[in-house]
């Protein structure tokens, strides 16, 4: 295998898992537009999506593109029990009581999960044949599905947003909740409604990492992290830029690699993430400051 | 005398816990009660960047681990004594705050609090690369070189007697941070910041020595932990878990006060390990204190300190 066809496939995989990572990153992002909240529960719910789909596969052999919808609503639901349980008391206090709250939601889940399920690894045993371009590069059916799949989970969440009602109240809130609310817009219900279409990118994020990668309770931590990272490079609050953001978490995780140790990957991911958030706070893709 | 009757309570609730294993000498009285200390002494000097400055830091435990690393490698590697090892954990947890703080400090709300997440992170992966330190898997002390301090057995009861010293030493830092100038113009920064400035008060530099100031403590403590220890590895010094019990710890006992977070890490330290000892609930032990911080959030916010001086003004002067 030549260099250019190693950098090639290296870049191929990334850039497709990128596309997951940007779904998962979405639903923070969302979340943190419309309530001014950083959702800590985040890994947790994505760690939920990736069991509920291994439980849907495994106990009952459904197809898992077909069990992603399911983990969705699932998903939805969720997030509106987790809204109303821990974020809708404390959403005009503080941030630290947001990010406290949220995180007791995170223990309570690792904390029951870890119970049940150990924090030993699953694998969803599903394969789709796999893709071969030029002579060499091959890209896993799976991880072309999950691209797939994202992309379409991004073009209905902005159909969702710009074309629906629904969506057209939950942009109103995010600019302005109080002129929301004096235009008659049910502001706890839209809140709710958000915080539950973000759990539900999560979720849906977690049952795509299933299919492609090894999943265990904690594993969704990492992708927490790495969502932070893409929705600080993306512009907080910006769910398009999240998907770019997680595009470019996705080539740096194909290309660096390729020159060095994969160890230096995380050191590079949130050196970056500090640097993004000190020099350009709204973005890779954002205004410039003070416009 | 009356004076310092707040810093002279919070001593005492100290004092008298740090006391029980000096009397019973029971070996695993001190263990459990050096985890509380620890949990005192880390809580008690984030609170003079979280509780009066406002600043939620959530990667916290960053300095724990950079005095840890630096302390060890003095030992391990330069072979000099803990003494030394201390003051180079605590210089290079000062130096690294300071130039970091004068960057991140800028930041305000959440941007600082994912800011903080993002260097605790980066240092740890950093860490993780760095030959000299042992990259992932670490650094271990000989037990040849316990011999100047009395042998292994003699290393548990000395790191928690020089424990006790960093917890007390945090305490009165604390009450003189507050009852001073410069705790003012924290204080008056976490209410308005702009507003501070116009009254005079010099934000940056006022920000940047609170956190300098909050950085330290965690070194020296994560000095002595990894001593006692004789091992360290990234996952251990860097452990973000550890960083937000810090948080918890503070929010239980009450912000911004000199004792809440003593009681706080008290509480909470000795609830786990009571959770941890019980046969059925040890299991699920995460999401018990999970379900309990979410209750005090949501229905005490000011903490337990908080909530008696709301509702017991008279005890004000008590409860600093």
């Amino acid at each position: 295998m030549s260099f250019g066809e190693l950098l090639g496939a290296s870049l191929l995989d990334g850039l497709l898992i990128g596309f997951v990572y940007g779904v998962a990153a979405m639903g923070l992002t969302l979340i943190f537009g419309v309530m001014d909240v950083i959702n800590l529960a985040h890994g947790p719910l994505i760690a939920i999506g990736m069991f509920f789909l291994y439980g849907l596969f495994t106990h009952f052999g459904m197809n898992p593109y077909l069990a992603i919808i399911l983990v969705a609503f699932a998903g939805l639901l969720v997030g509106i029990i987790v809204y109303f349980a821990a974020v809708h008391r404390v959403i005009n206090a503080p941030p630290l009581s947001s990010l406290l709250s949220t995180f007791s939601v995170n223990m309570i889940i690792i904390g029951v999960g870890t119970a049940l399920l150990s924090t030993s690894a699953y694998n969803v045993d599903f394969k789709l044949s796999s893709l071969t371009i030029g002579s060499n590069i091959t890209i896993t059916g799976t991880r072309l599905m999950a691209a797939v799949v994202a992309i379409i989970v991004t073009a209905l969440l902005y159909g969702f947003l710009y074309r629906t009602r629904a969506g057209k109240y939950i942009r109103a809130v995010s600019n302005n909740r109080q002129a929301a609310e004096l235009m008659g817009i049910p502001s706890t219900r839209i809140l709710a409604l958000a915080f539950g279409i973000g759990t539900m990118l999560a979720m849906t994020a977690g049952a795509l990492i299933a299919t492609i990668l090894p999943i265990n309770i904690l594993a969704g931590g990492t992708y927490e992290l790495k969502s932070f990272v893409i929705v600080v490079l993306g512009g907080l609050g910006n769910p398009l830029g999240a998907l770019a953001g997680g595009l470019v978490l996705g080539l740096i995780e194909g290309l660096v690699p390729v020159f060095m140790e994969a160890t230096w990957v995380p050191v590079i991911e949130f050196g970056l993430f500090v640097l993004i958030l000190l020099l350009m706070p709204n973005g890779l893709f954002g205004k410039k400051r003070g416009s | 005398m009356k004076r310092f009757t707040g810093l002279l309570v919070s001593l005492a609730a100290v004092v008298v816990l740090a006391v029980i294993p000096l009397i019973t000498h029971k070996d695993s009285s001190m263990q459990s009660m050096f985890t509380i200390l620890l949990g005192i002494a880390l809580a008690s000097s984030l609170n003079i960047l979280l509780g009066y400055t406002g600043y939620v830091s959530f990667g916290h435990i960053v300095y724990f681990g950079i005095g840890g690393y630096v302390g060890f490698y003095t030992m391990a590697q330069l072979g000099q004594s803990l003494w030394i090892a201390l003051l180079a954990g605590a210089a290079a947890a000062a130096v690294f705050s300071f130039l970091l703080g004068s960057a991140i400090l800028r930041l305000r709300g959440a941007y600082f609090a994912l800011a903080t997440i993002g260097v605790n992170e980066a240092m740890k992966a950093l860490v993780s690369n760095f030959d000299p330190f042992g990259g992932p898997i670490g650094m271990t002390l000989k037990v040849s070189f316990y011999k100047d301090y009395g042998g292994f057995s003699n290393i548990g009861w000395m790191s928690y007697r020089l424990l006790i010293v960093v917890t007390l030493a945090v305490v009165i830092t604390s009450y003189l941070v507050k009852k001073s100038k410069f705790g003012l113009g924290l204080m008056a920064i976490r209410e308005d910041e702009d507003a501070a400035e116009v009254m005079g008060v010099r934000a940056p530099s006022a920000k940047t020595w609170a956190y300098v100031l909050s950085a330290v403590f965690p070194a020296l403590v994560g000095v002595l932990f990894f001593f006692k220890n004789s091992n360290i590895e990234p996952g251990d010094a860097f452990r973000l878990q550890l960083s937000i019990e810090m948080i918890v710890m503070v929010m239980l006992g009450g912000l911004g006060t000199v004792i809440g977070p003593i009681l706080g890490a008290g509480a909470y330290q000795a609830l786990r390990s009571t959770l941890l000892t019980v046969d059925k609930v040890k299991d699920v032990q995460l999401a018990v204190a999970g379900v309990l911080l979410l209750l005090i959030i949501l229905f005490i916010p000011t903490g337990a300190i908080g909530w008696v001086r709301r509702r017991f003004p008279r005890l004000r002067r008590v409860l600093e």
